[in-house]
Protein backbone atom coordinates (compact mmCIF):
# COMPACT_ATOMS: atom_id res chain seq x y z
CA UNK A 1 0.00 0.00 0.00
CA UNK A 2 2.73 2.47 0.95
CA UNK A 3 4.25 2.12 -2.54
CA UNK A 4 1.09 3.71 -3.98
CA UNK A 5 1.15 6.73 -1.67
CA UNK A 6 2.89 9.90 -2.80
CA UNK A 7 5.50 10.18 -0.03
CA UNK A 8 8.37 12.64 -0.12
CA UNK A 9 11.58 12.04 1.86
CA UNK A 10 13.51 14.77 3.67
CA UNK A 11 16.73 15.82 1.93
CA UNK A 12 18.85 18.94 1.87
CA UNK A 13 18.36 21.02 -1.28
CA UNK A 14 14.81 19.74 -1.93
CA UNK A 15 14.06 22.98 -3.77
CA UNK A 16 17.45 23.17 -5.48
CA UNK A 17 20.19 25.62 -4.58
CA UNK A 18 18.05 28.62 -3.73
CA UNK A 19 21.19 30.76 -3.48
CA UNK A 20 20.90 31.20 -7.26
CA UNK A 21 17.83 33.41 -6.66
CA UNK A 22 19.94 36.13 -5.10
CA UNK A 23 20.40 39.61 -6.56
CA UNK A 24 22.16 40.93 -3.46
CA UNK A 25 24.64 38.98 -1.32
CA UNK A 26 25.10 39.56 2.43
CA UNK A 27 28.73 40.40 3.28
CA UNK A 28 29.65 40.44 6.97
CA UNK A 29 32.14 42.89 8.42
CA UNK A 30 33.58 40.71 11.22
CA UNK A 31 35.20 43.68 12.95
CA UNK A 32 31.88 45.45 13.41
CA UNK A 33 30.00 42.25 14.35
CA UNK A 34 29.49 41.71 18.07
CA UNK A 35 28.04 38.20 17.60
CA UNK A 36 24.63 39.09 19.08
CA UNK A 37 23.03 36.47 16.82
CA UNK A 38 19.98 38.50 15.79
CA UNK A 39 20.73 37.78 12.10
CA UNK A 40 20.56 34.03 12.74
CA UNK A 41 17.46 34.47 14.86
CA UNK A 42 15.59 36.32 12.12
CA UNK A 43 16.83 34.42 9.03
CA UNK A 44 13.59 32.91 7.63
CA UNK A 45 15.40 29.96 6.10
CA UNK A 46 17.83 29.24 8.92
CA UNK A 47 20.79 29.83 6.59
CA UNK A 48 23.00 31.34 9.32
CA UNK A 49 24.68 28.83 11.65
CA UNK A 50 25.93 29.09 15.24
CA UNK A 51 29.26 30.59 14.12
CA UNK A 52 27.19 33.16 12.22
CA UNK A 53 28.45 31.85 8.88
CA UNK A 54 25.96 32.44 6.06
CA UNK A 55 25.28 29.48 3.76
CA UNK A 56 25.46 31.16 0.35
CA UNK A 57 24.35 27.95 -1.39
CA UNK A 58 20.88 28.57 -0.02
CA UNK A 59 20.69 32.23 1.14
CA UNK A 60 18.00 33.86 -1.02
CA UNK A 61 19.34 37.37 -0.39
CA UNK A 62 16.22 38.75 1.32
CA UNK A 63 18.34 41.21 3.31
CA UNK A 64 16.56 40.76 6.67
CA UNK A 65 19.93 40.05 8.39
CA UNK A 66 21.43 43.31 7.11
CA UNK A 67 18.31 45.29 7.96
CA UNK A 68 18.04 43.94 11.52
CA UNK A 69 21.76 44.02 12.42
CA UNK A 70 22.09 46.53 15.30
CA UNK A 71 25.79 47.12 14.43
CA UNK A 72 25.12 47.54 10.69
CA UNK A 73 27.83 44.90 10.17
CA UNK A 74 26.14 43.25 7.17
CA UNK A 75 26.13 44.91 3.78
CA UNK A 76 24.06 43.73 0.82
CA UNK A 77 26.31 43.72 -2.25
CA UNK A 78 24.99 43.24 -5.79
CA UNK A 79 25.87 39.86 -7.28
CA UNK A 80 28.04 40.20 -10.37
CA UNK A 81 27.35 38.23 -13.62
CA UNK B 1 18.13 33.06 23.60
CA UNK B 2 19.99 30.28 25.34
CA UNK B 3 16.98 28.04 25.83
CA UNK B 4 16.02 27.92 22.13
CA UNK B 5 17.09 24.55 20.65
CA UNK B 6 19.71 24.65 17.89
CA UNK B 7 17.98 21.90 15.89
CA UNK B 8 16.36 22.95 12.65
CA UNK B 9 13.46 20.81 11.44
CA UNK B 10 13.33 22.44 8.04
CA UNK B 11 16.30 21.46 5.91
CA UNK B 12 17.89 24.10 3.71
CA UNK B 13 15.83 25.16 1.99
CA UNK B 14 12.15 25.46 1.12
CA UNK B 15 11.10 27.36 -2.00
CA UNK B 16 9.37 30.06 0.04
CA UNK B 17 9.84 33.61 -1.27
CA UNK B 18 12.86 35.55 -0.02
CA UNK B 19 11.94 37.26 3.24
CA UNK B 20 8.96 34.97 3.92
CA UNK B 21 7.79 35.34 7.49
CA UNK B 22 5.86 32.08 7.44
CA UNK B 23 9.16 30.18 7.04
CA UNK B 24 10.55 32.04 10.03
CA UNK B 25 7.48 31.29 12.10
CA UNK B 26 7.51 27.60 11.21
CA UNK B 27 11.19 27.31 12.26
CA UNK B 28 10.28 28.42 15.79
CA UNK B 29 7.08 26.39 15.99
CA UNK B 30 9.01 23.21 15.20
CA UNK B 31 11.84 24.13 17.59
CA UNK B 32 9.23 24.47 20.34
CA UNK B 33 7.37 21.31 19.34
CA UNK B 34 10.40 19.04 18.88
CA UNK B 35 10.75 15.86 16.80
CA UNK B 36 7.71 14.00 18.18
CA UNK B 37 5.29 16.13 16.17
CA UNK B 38 3.15 15.83 13.06
CA UNK B 39 2.11 18.77 10.90
CA UNK B 40 -1.25 18.80 9.13
CA UNK B 41 -1.12 21.31 6.27
CA UNK B 42 -4.14 22.25 4.17
CA UNK B 43 -3.78 24.15 0.88
CA UNK B 44 -1.71 27.25 1.66
CA UNK B 45 1.75 28.62 0.90
CA UNK B 46 3.29 25.89 3.06
CA UNK B 47 1.84 23.12 0.89
CA UNK B 48 3.71 24.37 -2.17
CA UNK B 49 7.10 25.30 -0.69
CA UNK B 50 8.13 21.94 0.76
CA UNK B 51 10.31 20.92 -2.19
CA UNK B 52 10.03 18.98 -5.41
CA UNK B 53 8.56 15.46 -5.20
CA UNK B 54 9.89 12.96 -4.13
CA UNK B 55 12.00 15.28 -1.96
CA UNK B 56 10.94 17.52 0.88
CA UNK B 57 12.69 20.06 3.08
CA UNK B 58 10.45 19.17 6.03
CA UNK B 59 12.31 16.90 8.43
CA UNK B 60 9.25 15.90 10.46
CA UNK B 61 6.12 14.08 9.20
CA UNK B 62 3.82 16.39 7.23
CA UNK B 63 0.37 15.43 6.04
CA UNK B 64 -0.86 17.58 3.14
CA UNK B 65 -4.65 17.59 3.07
CA UNK B 66 -7.58 19.23 1.30
CA UNK B 67 -8.35 22.89 1.96
CA UNK B 68 -11.39 22.52 4.22
CA UNK B 69 -10.22 19.51 6.18
CA UNK B 70 -7.14 20.35 8.30
CA UNK B 71 -8.81 20.38 11.72
CA UNK B 72 -10.96 17.34 10.90
CA UNK B 73 -7.89 15.35 9.80
CA UNK B 74 -6.08 16.44 12.97
CA UNK B 75 -9.04 15.24 15.05
CA UNK B 76 -8.77 11.75 13.62
CA UNK B 77 -5.00 11.75 13.89
CA UNK B 78 -5.02 12.91 17.49
CA UNK B 79 -7.65 10.30 18.44
CA UNK B 80 -5.55 7.57 16.81
CA UNK B 81 -2.34 8.63 18.59
CA UNK B 82 -4.05 8.92 21.98
CA UNK B 83 -5.80 5.55 21.61
CA UNK B 84 -2.41 3.82 21.31
CA UNK B 85 -1.00 5.89 24.17
CA UNK B 86 1.22 8.18 22.09
CA UNK B 87 1.72 11.80 23.11
CA UNK B 88 2.76 12.97 19.61
CA UNK B 89 1.97 16.66 19.05
CA UNK B 90 -0.63 17.11 16.33
CA UNK B 91 -0.26 20.59 14.86
CA UNK B 92 -2.38 22.10 12.11
CA UNK B 93 -0.45 24.74 10.22
CA UNK B 94 -2.91 26.60 8.04
CA UNK B 95 -3.07 29.94 6.28
CA UNK B 96 -5.78 32.52 6.78
CA UNK B 97 -7.82 31.34 3.79
CA UNK B 98 -7.81 27.77 5.10
CA UNK B 99 -8.84 29.03 8.54
CA UNK B 100 -11.15 32.04 8.44
CA UNK B 101 -12.91 31.09 5.19
CA UNK B 102 -12.62 27.53 3.95
CA UNK B 103 -11.55 25.64 7.06
CA UNK B 104 -13.62 27.37 9.71
CA UNK B 105 -16.31 24.68 9.94
CA UNK B 106 -13.74 21.91 10.54
CA UNK B 107 -11.91 24.13 13.04
CA UNK B 108 -15.09 24.93 14.94
CA UNK B 109 -15.99 21.23 15.04
CA UNK B 110 -12.59 20.15 16.34
CA UNK B 111 -12.61 22.86 19.04
CA UNK B 112 -16.10 21.86 20.10
CA UNK B 113 -15.15 18.14 20.29
CA UNK B 114 -12.23 18.98 22.55
CA UNK B 115 -9.64 17.48 20.17
CA UNK B 116 -6.18 17.37 21.75
CA UNK B 117 -4.28 19.40 19.15
CA UNK B 118 -2.75 22.78 18.38
CA UNK B 119 -4.21 24.78 15.52
CA UNK B 120 -1.94 27.50 14.16
CA UNK B 121 -3.21 30.03 11.65
CA UNK B 122 -0.45 32.03 9.99
CA UNK B 123 -2.19 35.06 8.65
CA UNK B 124 -0.75 36.85 5.63
CA UNK B 125 -4.13 38.44 5.03
CA UNK B 126 -4.89 36.97 1.58
CA UNK B 127 -4.71 33.85 -0.60
CA UNK B 128 -1.01 34.45 -1.26
CA UNK B 129 -0.17 31.01 -2.62
CA UNK B 130 -2.40 31.56 -5.67
CA UNK B 131 -1.28 35.15 -6.25
CA UNK B 132 -2.88 37.35 -3.61
CA UNK B 133 -6.65 37.14 -3.82
CA UNK B 134 -8.77 38.69 -1.07
CA UNK B 135 -9.65 36.51 1.93
CA UNK B 136 -11.93 37.11 4.89
CA UNK B 137 -8.78 38.10 6.73
CA UNK B 138 -7.72 40.87 4.31
CA UNK B 139 -7.91 44.22 6.12
CA UNK B 140 -10.05 47.17 5.09
CA UNK B 141 -8.53 49.23 2.28
CA UNK B 142 -5.95 46.62 1.15
CA UNK B 143 -5.54 46.09 -2.58
CA UNK B 144 -5.46 42.49 -3.77
CA UNK B 145 -5.94 41.06 -7.26
CA UNK B 146 -9.66 40.69 -6.51
CA UNK B 147 -10.02 44.03 -4.70
CA UNK B 148 -8.03 46.30 -7.05
CA UNK B 149 -9.51 49.46 -5.49
CA UNK B 150 -8.95 48.32 -1.92
CA UNK B 151 -11.09 45.97 0.18
CA UNK B 152 -14.39 47.53 1.22
CA UNK B 153 -15.02 45.25 4.21
CA UNK B 154 -13.20 44.91 7.51
CA UNK B 155 -11.04 41.95 8.53
CA UNK B 156 -12.97 39.07 10.06
CA UNK B 157 -12.27 38.81 13.79
CA UNK B 158 -11.17 35.18 13.88
CA UNK B 159 -9.92 35.35 17.46
CA UNK B 160 -13.30 36.25 18.89
CA UNK B 161 -14.91 33.43 16.91
CA UNK B 162 -12.37 30.97 18.33
CA UNK B 163 -12.70 32.48 21.80
CA UNK B 164 -16.42 31.70 21.75
CA UNK B 165 -15.52 27.99 21.88
CA UNK B 166 -14.09 28.47 25.40
CA UNK B 167 -10.91 26.53 24.71
CA UNK B 168 -8.24 26.15 27.42
CA UNK B 169 -5.53 28.17 25.65
CA UNK B 170 -5.40 30.59 22.76
CA UNK B 171 -2.87 33.24 21.80
CA UNK B 172 -1.83 35.65 19.12
CA UNK B 173 1.75 36.11 17.95
CA UNK B 174 3.70 37.89 15.24
CA UNK B 175 6.65 36.74 13.14
CA UNK B 176 8.67 39.76 14.29
CA UNK B 177 8.72 38.34 17.84
CA UNK B 178 9.84 34.71 17.40
CA UNK B 179 10.79 34.19 21.07
CA UNK B 180 7.34 35.27 22.23
CA UNK B 181 5.89 32.80 19.71
CA UNK B 182 8.23 30.02 20.88
CA UNK B 183 7.01 30.37 24.47
CA UNK B 184 3.38 30.38 23.39
CA UNK B 185 3.77 27.21 21.30
CA UNK B 186 5.43 25.44 24.24
CA UNK B 187 2.64 26.53 26.55
CA UNK B 188 -0.07 25.45 24.10
CA UNK B 189 1.48 22.01 23.57
CA UNK B 190 1.75 21.41 27.32
CA UNK B 191 -2.01 21.76 27.66
CA UNK B 192 -4.27 18.81 26.91
CA UNK B 193 -7.20 19.76 24.73
CA UNK B 194 -7.69 22.14 21.82
CA UNK B 195 -5.32 25.11 21.64
CA UNK B 196 -5.05 27.85 19.07
CA UNK B 197 -2.43 30.40 18.00
CA UNK B 198 -3.07 33.14 15.44
CA UNK B 199 0.13 34.57 13.94
CA UNK B 200 0.45 37.70 11.83
CA UNK B 201 2.82 36.82 8.97
CA UNK B 202 3.80 39.80 6.77
CA UNK B 203 4.24 38.81 3.10
CA UNK B 204 6.71 40.89 1.01
CA UNK B 205 5.31 40.22 -2.52
CA UNK B 206 1.68 40.27 -1.38
CA UNK B 207 1.84 43.33 0.84
CA UNK B 208 4.22 44.98 -1.61
CA UNK B 209 7.14 46.01 0.57
CA UNK B 210 10.84 45.13 0.12
CA UNK B 211 11.80 41.67 1.44
CA UNK B 212 14.27 43.00 4.04
CA UNK B 213 11.46 44.88 5.85
CA UNK B 214 9.58 41.74 7.00
CA UNK B 215 10.58 42.09 10.66
CA UNK B 216 10.04 45.87 10.63
CA UNK B 217 6.55 45.41 9.21
CA UNK B 218 5.62 42.93 11.95
CA UNK B 219 6.95 45.26 14.64
CA UNK B 220 5.02 48.19 13.17
CA UNK B 221 1.81 46.15 13.16
CA UNK B 222 2.26 45.51 16.87
CA UNK B 223 3.45 49.00 17.79
CA UNK B 224 0.54 50.68 16.00
CA UNK B 225 -1.93 48.34 17.69
CA UNK B 226 -3.10 46.93 14.34
CA UNK B 227 -2.07 43.57 15.83
CA UNK B 228 -2.19 42.82 19.55
CA UNK B 229 -0.04 40.12 21.17
CA UNK B 230 -1.92 38.36 23.92
CA UNK B 231 -2.75 34.99 25.39
CA UNK B 232 -5.89 33.70 26.96
CA UNK B 233 -5.45 30.89 29.48
CA UNK B 234 -8.70 29.30 30.61
CA UNK B 235 -10.43 32.53 29.59
CA UNK B 236 -8.06 34.88 31.41
CA UNK B 237 -6.58 37.48 29.09
CA UNK B 238 -3.00 38.75 29.39
CA UNK B 239 -1.27 41.07 26.95
CA UNK B 240 2.32 40.05 26.16
CA UNK B 241 5.59 41.59 24.96
CA UNK B 242 5.63 44.72 22.85
CA UNK B 243 1.84 45.04 22.91
CA UNK B 244 2.00 46.20 26.54
CA UNK B 245 3.66 49.40 25.34
CA UNK B 246 1.36 49.70 22.33
CA UNK B 247 -1.70 49.42 24.56
CA UNK B 248 -0.58 52.49 26.52
CA UNK B 249 0.79 54.51 23.61
CA UNK B 250 0.22 53.17 20.08
CA UNK B 251 1.94 54.69 17.06
CA UNK B 252 -0.43 56.18 14.45
CA UNK B 253 -1.69 53.47 12.04
CA UNK B 254 -0.50 55.55 9.08
CA UNK B 255 3.10 54.55 9.90
CA UNK B 256 2.16 50.93 9.21
CA UNK B 257 -0.22 51.45 6.28
CA UNK B 258 1.90 53.83 4.23
CA UNK B 259 4.90 51.46 4.24
CA UNK B 260 2.96 48.91 2.18
CA UNK B 261 2.12 49.04 -1.53
CA UNK B 262 -1.20 47.28 -0.93
CA UNK B 263 -2.48 50.41 0.85
CA UNK B 264 -1.19 52.81 -1.82
CA UNK B 265 -3.72 55.57 -2.49
CA UNK B 266 -5.78 54.79 0.62
CA UNK B 267 -7.86 57.88 1.46
CA UNK B 268 -7.72 59.86 4.68
CA UNK B 269 -11.25 58.86 5.67
CA UNK B 270 -10.34 55.16 5.53
CA UNK B 271 -7.16 55.75 7.56
CA UNK B 272 -9.28 57.60 10.16
CA UNK B 273 -11.75 54.73 10.23
CA UNK B 274 -8.94 52.17 10.70
CA UNK B 275 -7.41 54.35 13.44
CA UNK B 276 -10.75 54.57 15.24
CA UNK B 277 -11.32 50.81 15.09
CA UNK B 278 -7.79 50.17 16.42
CA UNK B 279 -8.48 52.63 19.26
CA UNK B 280 -11.78 50.88 20.06
CA UNK B 281 -10.15 47.45 20.00
CA UNK B 282 -7.27 48.52 22.27
CA UNK B 283 -9.74 50.13 24.69
CA UNK B 284 -11.80 46.93 24.78
CA UNK B 285 -8.69 44.85 25.52
CA UNK B 286 -7.45 47.32 28.17
CA UNK B 287 -10.86 47.19 29.89
CA UNK B 288 -10.80 43.41 29.94
CA UNK B 289 -7.23 43.29 31.30
CA UNK B 290 -8.29 45.66 34.10
CA UNK B 291 -11.32 43.47 34.75
CA UNK B 292 -13.77 46.29 34.02
CA UNK B 293 -15.94 44.65 31.39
Amino acid sequence: MSAKLAISRPVKGASGKTGSWRTFRPVVNREACNACGLCAQYCPDGCIDEELEIDLNFCKGCGICANECPKKAIEMVREED
Amino acid sequence: MAEIPKEEYILRCTSACAGCSSSLVLRYILKAAGPDSVLVVPACCTSVIQGIYPNTAMNIPVYNVAFASAAAVASGMSAAFRSVGKKTNVICYAGDGGTVDIGIQALSGALERGTDFLYICYDNEAYSNTGMQRSGSTPLGAKTTTTPEGKRDAKKDLDRIVQAHNLPYMATACSAYPLDLYKKVQKALAIRGPTFIHILAPCPPGWRYPSEATIEMGKLAVKTGMWVLYEREYGKLSVTGASKGALAKPLPVGEYLTRQGRFKGIDAATIDYVQQSVRDNLARIAREVEGVC
